[in-house]
């Protein structure tokens, strides 16, 4: 059944676009694809000549709950839920760090720019991670 | 400071991709993890995330993909891996796995960290923690077959 009282189709759609165009100024201008993952990575452990790109990307994205908070004072519709308690939390950490790392790419990197450059590497990879993230929620909610 | 527009360019492009994430409800564990549970109440949002970001990339990665610098002057860096192998499925099936026991994927964590949510700090610490475990785990391996190591910049996402 479709939860209509949490779906939010515009509100959605609206920041995808926006995490698109944030996507496509990044290849145009800076000649970078954006996967978070893969920025990050390249900083453990930082080289010299390839970390101030990184860097000023991460204190961008770091400084954006702020102007969130100027452009929308009231805050979003419903606040986040974390469900999960801290051993599963950094359970969860530990396999996304080490398998975006393996997988060479996680949601932004596979799913928006490397499905966006048609790559089949990217499509491979993001129909895995959604398929075991669909079975795993399928597990813990509806069968263990 | 040699670089002041493409640093410039970079802080722009990371804080407009968090706000992106933010509107668009990625950084709400609950609305991922209501995504990825169709048999339960489902919410659907996150597809529209994921077709108005592809649908506005297309574009700019055909006109990337043509070229070979970028508007401020520099290397268009696309990925040249095209294998599909053990290490892009097994590594998309570990990421795949976390991203379904929490609900967060890196990008959405540290923005929610940001935030000042402790939850998502302690992700990200133990996100960074499975980064360095790979790359102490990918020296001994190179160590012990003597493998010459990936360049990561170049088969990176």
């Amino acid at each position: 059944m479709i939860d209509w009282a949490h779906f939010t189709p515009w509100t959605s759609l609206m920041g995808g676009l926006l995490l698109g165009v944030s996507s496509a100024l990044f290849i145009l201008l800076n000649g970078r694809v954006l996967g978070i993952s893969g920025i990050l990575g390249g900083l453990i452990p930082p080289k010299s000549g390839d970390s101030a790109w990184r860097i000023s990307f991460f204190l961008g994205m770091i400084s954006s709950p702020f102007l969130f908070s100027l452009l929308a004072p009231s805050g979003l519709a419903s606040p986040p839920r974390i469900d999960a308690g801290y051993g599963l939390i950094i359970l969860a950490g530990l396999l996304v760090g080490i398998g975006t790392r393996y997988g060479s790419g996680c949601t932004s990197g596979h799913g928006v720019c490397g499905l966006s450059r048609l790559s089949p590497r990217s499509l491979v990879a993001t129909l895995t991670f959604m398929s075991v993230g669909f079975l795993v929620v399928y597990l813990v909610r509806h069968v263990i | 400071m040699g670089h002041l527009r493409q640093r410039f360019s970079e802080f722009v492009v990371g804080l407009m991709f968090g706000v992106g994430l933010i509107i668009s409800g990625m950084t709400d564990p609950g609305k991922v993890l209501a995504f990825l549970d169709p048999f339960g109440s489902w919410d659907p949002s996150l597809a529209f995330v994921m077709g108005g970001a592809i649908a506005v990339g297309f574009f700019a990665f055909s006109i990337a993909k043509r070229r070979t610098t970028s508007l401020l002057g520099d290397a268009i860096h696309l990925p040249t891996s095209n294998q599909i192998d053990k290490r892009l499925v097994g590594g998309a099936l570990l990421f795949g796995t976390g991203w379904g026991l929490a609900g967060f994927c890196p990008g959405p964590g540290i923005v929610s960290m940001a935030s000042g949510e402790i939850k998502a700090a302690a992700f990200v610490g133990s996100l960074v923690l499975g980064m360095v475990l790979y790359e102490m785990l990918e020296h001994y391996r190179h160590k012990a077959h003597s493998v010459p190591p990936l360049d990561s910049a170049s088969t990176y996402e």
